[in-house]
């Protein structure tokens, strides 16, 4: 809990200083009084650490600044693009436990078998192929050869059928990430002594395994949420890059080719904020599931 | 954790062709290394192996297909020559540009590697040893680090500081180094209070003497296994930076830059993405697998690494 704070802190004194330090190289076509002006009001005249200061203290009055490029305040623009961001990643999220839990399960019961070599080497390649290259063969394959599906763009005539590729694409890595957890927890509690007591006892098979090793195996992929976000952000990167979709993370890019240092830092920022305050919110649900961990 | 890997290897003696098959792979994996003994081979000659220059473009040919095209190639007599892997949207050849890539990947990869792997194993042996209030920085400054949104850390660092080779392996070289420290940090713990140890401190041996001579010893299964799991991450890392255009600037051909270059003609040019995509699954494929059998191998404790 105090690391929460400490990492925020840390976080935004790492991004506070290259954002403002870097804002008056660019200058962007302005005269110099105008320049100084301009610096005036961005508070670029102050030595770093009072313009850290100002940096903060705006953004704790809610104040997110202006978009460096065509002024207009950041908060609005993210509130128009997180809506897509997140319908993206909740739904990926939700979709990446529903196949990953699951098959992980069934991977470590039939162990050997057709059903674990499949579902090991979706894991493999969900842990090795580029997300960006996963999406673009997604389009190629299904939108542009078998014309099933739309290409991406949320454009006019939106449906629910453009949600189907980018969804599915973003949730393969995580859900290869749970396959594996999964997998390997399962296997380590079907090989305790207390499954095969129950086995011993004549407990029926699926009742061992969802009642007696599921709930105990379910903990590891839980620790593996943080990794997850991480992997969802450099995952929602790549599919609103490659879809088009009009979400945060293409904003960030597009920010990138347009010098934007004070969206994309506040981009940033809220990024880690939002990871620090899930793991918070997975650390108590941890000690929720797992009494051990609160005694500890 | 090691029983269920006890299990797993116990079952490959027995089990289903199918598990024997897969057995086979883990416990000797040959594949792997095969494809990156290729993959190193290549990178070190690849001007020697390169059909074409990667950077000279040919614009008649541009979005050339592969050879097995047969009727372009008839319907275009005046094609400059036959592009095995076919050609980009400004007309390079791709099998050059890949061979090219895959030089330029395993440099950056490797660089950043072995600066992070110092780092951090360096940072790890010091928290570990050390404690105190050393480790707690360290510690804390690690935790923080993985709290950060890195690839949105690197667009920053690319509009700041400018992209290039130099930009992309310090970038890759400050993901590295994070599972090193802490890591490293645990397996030191449990090393200095071990006997011999204790015994060289008794005998006057100076920190940097233990460290250096009793410790790190004992910590260089867990740093090699960790690098092999992380390098296929980093690869995956650069393509990414450098599909997004914040990497390495062309005409330097990168494998990630290459899949962007496709992006607009997949319905004319498929390949241009599709080779360049496979190139990178492969190479990562292989290095997760080699990691993996590390692990198993060496050092089964890193089950979350």
């Amino acid at each position: 809990m105090i690391g929460a704070t400490i990492i925020i802190f840390g976080a935004s004194r790492l991004l506070g200083d290259p954002t403002v330090l870097f804002l008056p190289e660019e200058g962007y076509g302005l005269d110099v009084a105008e320049l100084e002006k301009a610096r005036q009001r961005l508070h670029l005249d102050k030595p770093v650490p009072l313009q850290y200061a100002y940096w903060v203290g705006d953004i704790l009055r809610g104040n997110l600044g202006q978009d460096l490029a065509d002024r207009h305040p950041i908060s609005t623009k993210l509130r128009q693009k997180l809506p897509p961001t997140l319908q993206l990643a909740v739904g990926a999220y939700i979709l990446a436990t529903l196949i990953g839990i699951p098959l992980g399960v069934l991977s470590a019961v039939k162990r050997g078998t057709l059903w674990d070599f499949g579902g090991r080497t979706f894991a493999l390649l969900g842990q090795a192929l580029p997300i960006f290259w996963v999406g673009i063969l997604g389009i190629l394959i299904f939108a542009v050869w078998l014309e099933w599906l739309p290409a991406g763009t949320m454009g006019e005539g939106f449906s629910p059928r453009h949600y189907i590729l980018p969804t599915l694409t973003l949730a393969w890595f995580p859900a290869a990430g749970y396959l594996r957890l999964m997998r390997s927890a399962m296997l380590d509690v079907l090989d305790s002594e207390y499954v095969k007591l129950a086995r011993a006892k004549g407990v029926n098979s699926n009742a061992v395994i969802w009642k007696h090793a599921f709930k105990n195996a379910s903990i590891a992929p839980l620790t593996f949420s943080g990794l997850l976000l991480a992997g969802f952000i450099t995952g929602s990167v790549s599919i609103e890059v490659v879809f088009g979709w009009p979400g945060i993370a293409r904003l960030a890019v597009e920010a990138v080719q347009t010098n934007n240092l004070t969206t994309l830092s506040v981009i940033t920022l809220m990024f880690t904020l939002i990871y620090v305050v899930t793991s918070f919110i997975v650390d108590i649900v941890y000690g929720f599931i797992d009494p051990r961990i609160r005694y500890s | 954790m090691a029983s269920g890997l006890r299990t797993e290897f116990a079952e490959i003696g027995s089990g289903s062709r199918l598990s024997a098959f897969f057995g086979a792979f883990r416990r000797w994996p040959i594949v792997s290394i095969a494809i990156i003994a290729t993959l190193a081979l290549v990178a070190v000659f690849a001007p020697a192996l390169a059909p074409q220059s990667p950077i000279k473009s040919n614009l008649r040919d541009r979005n050339a297909p592969p050879f097995w095209y047969t009727e372009w190639y008839e319907e275009n007599p005046k094609a400059a020559r036959v592009y095995v892997l076919g050609a980009d949207p400004i007309g390079r050849d791709l099998l050059s540009r890949l061979i090219h890539g895959a030089r330029i990947s395993m440099m950056v990869a490797l660089v950043a590697l072995v600066s992070g792997t110092v780092i951090g194993t360096a940072l790890g042996l010091i928290a570990g040893y050390a404690g105190g209030a050393a480790d707690e920085i360290i510690t804390r400054v690690v935790d923080i680090w993985l709290g950060l949104p890195f690839i949105l850390l690197a667009l920053i660092v690319a509009v700041t500081i400018g992209s290039g080779i130099l930009t992309m392996m310090g970038l890759l070289a400050a993901t590295a180094w994070s599972p090193f420290v802490r890591n490293v940090r645990a397996e030191v713990l449990t090393l200095r209070e071990l006997d011999y140890v204790a015994l060289a401190r008794v005998g006057g041996a100076s920190p940097t003497r233990i460290l250096a001579r009793h410790i790190l010893p004992g910590v260089f299964n867990t740093v090699l296994v960790i690098a092999t799991l992380r390098i296929g991450q980093l690869i995956l890392t650069e393509s990414f930076l450098s599909f997004l255009g914040a990497g390495i600037p062309p005409p330097t051909p990168t494998w990630g830059a290459m899949v962007a270059d496709g992006r607009e003609y997949l319905r004319d040019a498929w390949w241009v993405s599709v080779f360049a995509g496979i190139a990178i699954g492969l190479t990562v494929l292989a290095l997760n697998f080699l990691g993996d059998w590390m692990r198993d191998t060496f050092d089964p404790r890193l089950r979350q690494v």
